[in-house]
């Protein structure tokens, strides 16, 4: 039948001449082939000791920020953990005391923060949903280990390294 | 039989014995190395520097698993194959010579465990017997894949023999011997018998690795299909004899191929060096350089491995019987003309 498209291309299988069915011919290319390889920088990174760059939009462990005088953004208005499709945020929210003035930016803040990083698929609604650009992904690569418990990151491992002043 | 004899064989045998394993322990680190490099990776690299205790541990893996017989295997058979295969892969180095007479003291200590005067039909012997292992384990583990493996590593072996054995008659005509000593002799510096016998080296050396079930002729414990062959059923150090075996198998065959066909231990300006350095360090190179070529081919082994895909049983079986004998029958008769007619004039 004719083709409409002309995209039709007959292919015909020829029977092997001679010199193809010997295959040292073939065989001869395929090791040049290979012996290329074998002087060719090797691709790995070595990763425990080397580390790729990420790209700029990586998103990586989350991050609970301070603001400029070292006080901590999050609000505990519990939109990230609403955004998140996996469920993998909880958090119980306290109100600030007057001598804790310079702890926490707003009268309200988090007092226990959870991600459960078994159950994040890092895909950053939460940093989209902040109001108070608290939480980023800029983090590392979450480690792995041993037990589920150890998973579940609060705010000692969340929360950023205070100012130095 | 003086003592000495008996002392200065048991060394060798010995020493041998351990280089063998030692060989074959690092064949499987340098398989895996090559293969990484000729894939543009790494390979093995954690345990040592550059990796160089990989096979300690993973043969402290294979003695630590469980070791697991099948309730309905022949038990007795199941633990006679990786034995018999080891045996078979070990005896094959007692022919070859390894080097020149050495003159320790005036006593002449040949570097060879024994010439007998049938060195290469001793050889064919115990390289054939070699796949009675495969065959007793494949069968004794009562196994559909294990049994397809193993009557496929019959089978290709058989096919195999024949064209190695062909190949070889060509060599003999030229050599005139059978003892595999007087064989390198007769190759004493350039003289290499791959000169005059091109298409029979390619042939031998095409059948090795049938012989030896390397890729591309690795059907019978081709991972697609059988699973895991032969060894199927296996689990610790029996899995690591079969493993063993046949990178044993692998460092005979190069140590064949060198001894048959690339000199031995001969190599051009071997009487310069010899008058140079001595009567015990001139054997002691060229020993050194027959190791060299055996290395080479290792690596070819492993080069062609990580190159070519694997051979379709059809395929096998048209190249063995249909490519390989004629071609070696051809050999025999031009071989034996050209002889004729030199002898002639």
């Amino acid at each position: 039948m004719e083709s409409l498209s002309n995209k039709k291309k007959v292919l015909e299988q020829k029977p092997l001449n001679f010199a193809e069915r010997m295959y040292l011919p073939a065989i001869v290319k395929g090791l040049g082939t290979t012996m290329s390889h074998f002087f060719k920088k090797s691709s790995t990174i070595k990763y425990p000791e080397q580390e790729r760059e990420f790209s700029i939009n990586w998103r990586g462990m989350h991050s609970l920020k301070r603001d400029e005088e070292g006080k901590e953004r999050c609000t505990a208005c519990g939109l990230c953990a609403l955004s998140c499709p996996a469920e993998a945020i909880t958090m119980i929210a306290a109100e600030r005391k007057p001598e804790e003035k310079d702890l926490y930016r707003e009268e309200k803040y988090a007092a226990v923060y959870e991600i459960n990083m078994l159950r994040c698929i890092f895909c950053g609604l939460c940093e989209e949903a902040c109001p108070k650009e608290a939480i980023y992904l800029d983090g590392p690569i979450v480690p792995s280990d041993y037990l589920r418990k150890d998973f579940i990151y609060g705010k000692d491992k969340l929360v950023e390294a205070p100012l130095e002043k | 039989m003086d003592i000495n004899f008996v002392i200065e064989k048991f060394l060798l045998v010995t020493i041998l014995f351990a280089i063998t394993l030692l060989i074959a322990m690092y064949s499987t680190y340098a398989e895996r190395k090559v293969a990484a490099f000729l894939q543009d990776r790494l390979g093995p690299d954690r345990a040592g520097p550059f990796g160089i205790f990989q096979p300690l541990a993973d043969g402290l893996k294979m003695f630590m698993k469980e070791e697991i017989i099948p309730t309905n295997a022949s038990k007795w058979l199941f633990m006679v194959g990786p034995g018999l295969a080891m045996l078979c892969a070990c005896i094959g180095t007692a022919v070859i010579p390894w080097g020149q007479d050495l003159n320790v003291g005036g006593r002449i200590i040949p570097l060879q465990v024994t010439d007998i005067n049938v060195g290469v039909l001793y050889l064919f012997g115990v390289v054939s017997l070699g796949v009675y292992g495969v065959m007793i384990g494949g069968w004794a583990s009562n196994n559909k894949y294990s049994l397809l493996s193993a009557i496929r590593a019959a089978c290709q072996n058989i096919s195999y023999e024949v064209a190695m054995g062909l190949s070889i008659i060509a060599l003999l005509l030229l050599t005139n011997t059978l003892s595999l000593r007087e064989i390198v002799e007769q190759q004493h510096g350039w003289r290499w018998n791959v000169l005059y016998q091109p298409l029979g080296f390619l042939i031998f050396m095409i059948c090795s690795f049938a012989e030896t079930n390397r890729a591309p002729f690795d059907l019978p414990e081709c991972e697609t299909e059988l699973i895991g062959g032969y060894h199927t059923e296996y689990s610790s150090m029996k899995l690591g004899f079969y493993l063993f075996a046949e990178y044993i198998n692998m460092f005979v065959s190069s140590a064949v191929m060198a001894t048959l066909y690339f000199g031995g231990y001969n190599y051009p300006g071997m009487d310069w060096v010899a008058a140079h350095v001595g009567p015990i360090a001139g054997p002691l190179i060229g020993t050194a350089v027959l190791f060299f070529k055996i290395f080479m081919f290792i690596f070819f082994f492993m080069w062609v491995r990580w190159t070519i895909p694997r051979f379709r049983y059809d395929q096998l079986m048209n190249l063995g019987w249909k490519g390989l004998i004629p071609l070696a029958i051809a050999n025999i008769i031009i071989t034996g003309i050209v002889i004729a007619v030199v002898n002639k004039f």
